[in-house]
């Protein structure tokens, strides 16, 4: 291992692609060309550094890993970045996403290139930033800022109701994270650190635990999203541009579970565990309530919007069934879930280009003229429902097989989630795609492009192939989640010991 | 003996003695220069200010001048350099604008160079006397300035109305300094501090600081004494609002702060009270007033109110950490306010200057750059990391939850996701509406602003942003 500070130049690689973006001007075919092409190798570079990261990680030791410290803006703000078994999985799947992003909008996002190409730049800085901080208020700015390009890619580049949606958006996940930022501040003053790994180590008071537990949760549970503070996610998902749809559902939705990970579970045992219960109801809620939802859906982003609540209660039950499957199942899941439902937002997108409506009325009969897409879609289309072979299986499984352990009920209710996701997963397929070919504007759509088949396939190699052989995820999340469960355990315990010597 | 006295006071007042003795010459110029043109007078009141703030940092010595009336500590250089900086900015901004309205008389770059010299006193002011005269000297020259423009009926209004109010709140801070001295028999803060520390603290010295504290609140526009700062705001020349919610307001809330940090700390906790009721009210009342504006002057307004608010959520603390996020927040809120008003001096068409929310649509389309800052200013307004303005909200925050002052803390914080609102509208309206016809091009030293405002908000403060913090700590740091 080299003292090269990696997790830095992962993070601030596309802020360098942005900064050569801001100099192209943006006036005529060609510099727009420049301007994607310039997007796209940073995107594809930092994929290739952050590959790297996985290649020097060290699989055994529990410890962070590839620590950068740094005094910064005084008291309780200093820079430091490293990660565990948990956080380089999503490093990765962000700088995966993300050529992903840029290739999706080559030919839709045809107005203000240069700023969307920056916003989206910017936004991959700021997504790894959290995953790499080591730092409450250093996780807390990277947090928080994404929350700005975010807010200009759905407003600027996004459908009808973009500006109700992108407000929406701002407005949920701020009001979440404030409070967690005056939780931030206690814990500051409490511990007298903002290091995450010192912080880790401290065993917060029982009754302080409560309240810190609570404001974390106002805003990872907006994050995530879970039931009822859902209802901004279908808004922006319908409204945004496909590749911010993408990066939507298969990155940011994780910032929530990544959090409730990081924080709410080590650092706040014992409230974790009062809390479960609510937990659990809330996640089973959203499994069977927003499966009905999606039946009910006109909208096929919106449909796809609702699923992704569902498949997010999953995560969330997961976690704080606080049992090795339990957690390792939702780490799975969050994966896999960025894999499949990325995908699918980029199949909404590729109809979309072609039609521009999302309208599930709209179409019908597409598998007669689009062949290679009806294969792609259905894939993800099983991958999403959970079927045994797709990467979408070994999460849900595992999470159901530790929920189980803790509280069968909890279980079996969300097990029906399993048959409802599969309902309306396979009813709209079959609007979408199947039947005959009615429509007049759909009698010369055509099949999938180089551009999208670049996309789509290696989506389709990865969904079943972590559907098959899920060890690599595992091989890396082992140790740090055997780690995360100790801290957890030990912090009930000791707890338990001070009320019996009481 | 006297003369050892009078010679080590005047070097350490040397800055407002520098800005008093120019003031004068520069009149003198003004009057007995042919050319019609304040050109001269303008640059000379820069440069008189850019020379006392460098006489300030380099050469003038610290310490206590004339018996204690003049206090000069790190408290009071850190907030007189904010305050140079403010004054010396609006002047700058004001050239161009000045010119084209037709008031460029040469009394306008004196008045602020006057008003200066009165908010350089009000920062060291060491007793109730010299607090008093700083802060009339202050005024009176801004109520002029809020009147300069003859012609306008609205700049006509603004001036007298900020004058009858501000009359008004010094009737009370008169009336609250007797009733201190009466109750003390002092009027130097440091020996009122002792007194009160001895002593048993009587009501009618807690009625005097109530209503200098009202009088202060109305100098910085905190609620329930905010009423003036709308009208004064939208009313007044642009430049002169770029003054009035730059450099008065970092002198009134370091005034304040001097006020109840040295003189009245042994009673800290019955001004406490007083301060989080002012605080939570201009925060909330700033964040839910400013919804429904519609002019960009008039918002600013309701924001600076809301900020004000911000800031003495630090002073509530009472604490070092709270003097410190103070110093901080007003080096920030100064910076961003300043590039703010640099774009709103900007908002200029073919027939002349316009200060409606819905000129600004589409600006990011018709002039990127002035867009991409506004943005900026505005979100840092708000306090969103990475930009300079979360910082300066968290420091305060942080001093409210160390005193234990979580709800404070907590209805902050929420009266900030209000506030995001209507700053979003502004960033809305850039990036999201159609462009409406695009602003002459900006005169160069709105530019300079602009540029230097922008990026100390973002990234230089990310860089920056260490030393910036300790200069606050040491300033803080001497009253403790």
């Amino acid at each position: 291992m080299t003292d090269w500070p990696i997790l830095s130049t992962v993070t601030f690689l596309p802020l360098v692609g942005a900064l050569l973006i801001l100099f192209i001007q943006d006036d005529n075919e060609l510099a727009r060309r420049n301007i994607r092409n310039v997007a796209l190798l940073t995107t594809i570079f930092t994929f290739v550094v952050s590959l790297w990261i996985w290649g020097e990680f060290d699989y055994e030791t529990t410890n962070f890993q590839f620590v950068e410290e740094a005094e910064w803006l005084g008291t309780g703000i200093s820079y430091r970045m490293g990660i565990d078994g948990v956080s380089m999985l999503f490093v990765i799947l962000t700088t995966f996403l993300l050529p992903i992003c840029v290739l999706a909008s080559f030919e839709s996002v045809q107005s203000r290139v240069k700023e969307y190409m920056i916003a989206f730049l910017v936004l991959e800085t700021l997504v790894i930033g959290v995953f790499c901080a080591l730092d409450l208020i250093l996780f807390y700015i990277f947090f928080e800022g994404g929350l700005i390009p975010m807010f200009l890619i759905i407003g600027v580049w996004g459908g009808k109701r973009r500006i109700y949606a992108s407000y929406k958006f701002f407005l949920y996940t701020f009001i979440g994270s404030v409070l967690m930022l005056v939780a931030m501040m206690a814990m500051y003053w409490e511990a007298g650190t903002t290091s995450i790994p010192e912080l880790l180590a401290y065993d917060f008071p029982a009754s302080m635990q409560t309240w810190l537990w609570l404001a974390f949760f106002a805003s990872f549970a907006v994050k995530m999203p879970m039931w009822p503070v859902h209802t901004w996610l279908p808004d922006a998902h319908v409204e945004a541009p496909t590749a911010g749809s993408v990066i939507l559902a298969g990155i940011l939705l994780k910032l929530g579970g990544y959090g409730f990970l990081r924080f709410s579970l080590p650092m706040f045992p014992i409230a974790s565990l009062d809390f479960a219960p609510l937990v659990y109801t809330l996640s089973v809620i959203a499994i069977i309530y927003t499966s009905l939802v999606a039946l009910m859906q006109e909208d096929i982003k919106k449909l796809i919007a609702y699923s992704s609540v569902a498949h997010m209660g999953f995560v969330t039950m997961g976690i704080f069934a606080a049992n090795a499957q339990g957690v390792q199942g939702a780490i799975f899941q969050m994966l896999s879930h960025g894999l499949i439902s990325g995908a699918l937002f980029l199949c909404v997108g590729v109809v979309y280009d072609r039609m521009h409506t999302r309208e599930i009325a709209a179409y019908g009969g597409l598998v007669n003229r689009m062949p290679k897409y009806a294969a792609a879609m259905l894939i993800f289309t099983m991958a999403n429902v959970g079927l045994p072979g797709t990467s979408g299986f070994v999460g849900e499984f595992l999470v159901l097989m530790g929920v189980f352990q803790v509280n069968s009920w909890v279980a079996i209710f969300a097990a029906t989630g399993v048959i409802l996701s599969a309902a309306y997963a396979l009813w709209l397929y079959r609007r979408v795609v199947f039947g005959a070919l009615e429509k007049e504007s759909l009698r010369s759509i055509l099949d999938l492009s180089r551009r999208e088949k670049i996309l789509l396939y290696p989506l389709i190699v990865l969904v079943i192939f972590f559907g098959v052989y899920p060890m690599p995820v595992f091989d890396v999340t082992a140790a740090s989640v055997d780690h995360l469960l100790n801290t957890y355990s030990a912090g009930l315990e000791a707890a338990s010991s001070v009320a019996e010597a009481n | 003996m006297v003369s050892d006295t009078l010679t080590s006071s005047l070097s350490i007042v040397g800055p407002e003695f520098i800005l008093a003795i120019g003031a004068m010459v520069l009149l003198m110029v003004g009057v007995f220069s042919r050319s019609k043109n304040p050109q001269l007078v303008t640059s000379l009141s820069v440069a008189l200010l850019i020379i006392a703030a460098l006489w300030l940092v380099f050469i003038a010595p610290q310490g206590i001048a004339f018996n204690g009336s003049m206090v000069s500590d790190g408290f009071a250089s850190f907030m007189k350099v904010l305050v140079l900086i403010g004054s010396a900015s609006a002047i700058v901004m004001s050239a161009a604008y000045a010119e084209s309205e037709r008031f460029n008389r040469f009394e306008f770059p004196v008045l602020i160079v006057l008003s200066t010299l009165g908010m350089l006193v009000m920062v060291s002011a060491g007793d109730l006397i010299t607090l008093y005269l700083g802060l009339e000297l202050q005024s009176l020259a801004i109520y002029v300035l809020a009147a300069i423009n003859r012609d306008s009926v609205r700049s006509t209004e603004a001036g007298l109305k900020y004058f009858v109010l501000g009359a008004l709140s010094s009737g009370m801070l008169l009336y609250g300094a007797s009733m201190i001295y009466g109750f003390t028999g002092q009027i130097e803060l440091t020996a009122i501090a002792l007194t009160l520390a001895e002593g048993e603290r009587s009501l009618g010295l807690l009625v005097g600081l109530v209503f200098v504290l009202a009088g202060l609140a109305f100098k910085i526009s905190a609620v329930p004494f905010h009423m003036w700062t709308p009208d004064v705001y939208e009313g007044a020349p642009t430049p002169i609002t770029a003054l009035l919610a730059g450099a008065p307001k970092v002198a009134a809330m370091a005034l304040t702060v001097r006020f109840a940090m040295e003189g009245f700390l042994p009673i800290a906790i019955d001004w406490q009270q007083i301060i989080i009721f002012i605080s939570i009210a201009s925060m909330g009342f700033g964040a839910f007033a400013a919804i429904g504006q519609t002019n960009i002057k008039r918002l600013m307004a309701y924001s600076s109110i809301a900020h004000m608010g911000y800031a003495l959520v630090g002073l509530a603390a009472a604490n070092m950490e709270g003097v410190r996020g103070v110093a901080l927040y007003m080096a920030i809120y100064l910076a961003t306010t300043l590039g703010t008003f640099a774009v709103i001096l900007a908002m200029r068409r073919d027939d002349g200057p316009v200060d409606q929310i819905e000129d600004l649509a589409g600006l990011s389309r018709t002039n990127p750059v002035m867009a991409t800052f506004l943005t900026m200013m505005m979100l840092s307004l708000a306090g969103l990391p990475p930009l300079a303005g979360f910082f300066a909200k968290y420091f305060v925050f942080m001093a409210a939850v160390e005193a234990g002052l979580f709800a404070l803390a907590i209805i902050g914080v929420l009266t900030s996701v209000v506030a995001l609102y209507y700053y979003l509208r502004i960033v809305k309206v850039m990036w999201f509406d159609e462009e409406a016809k695009p602003f002459l091009p900006a005169p160069i030293e709105l530019k300079v602003v602009l540029w230097v405002a922008g990026l100390f908000v973002f990234p230089i403060y990310l860089f920056v942003g260490g030393p910036v913090f300790s200069a606050a700590g040491a300033a803080a740091s001497s009253f403790f």
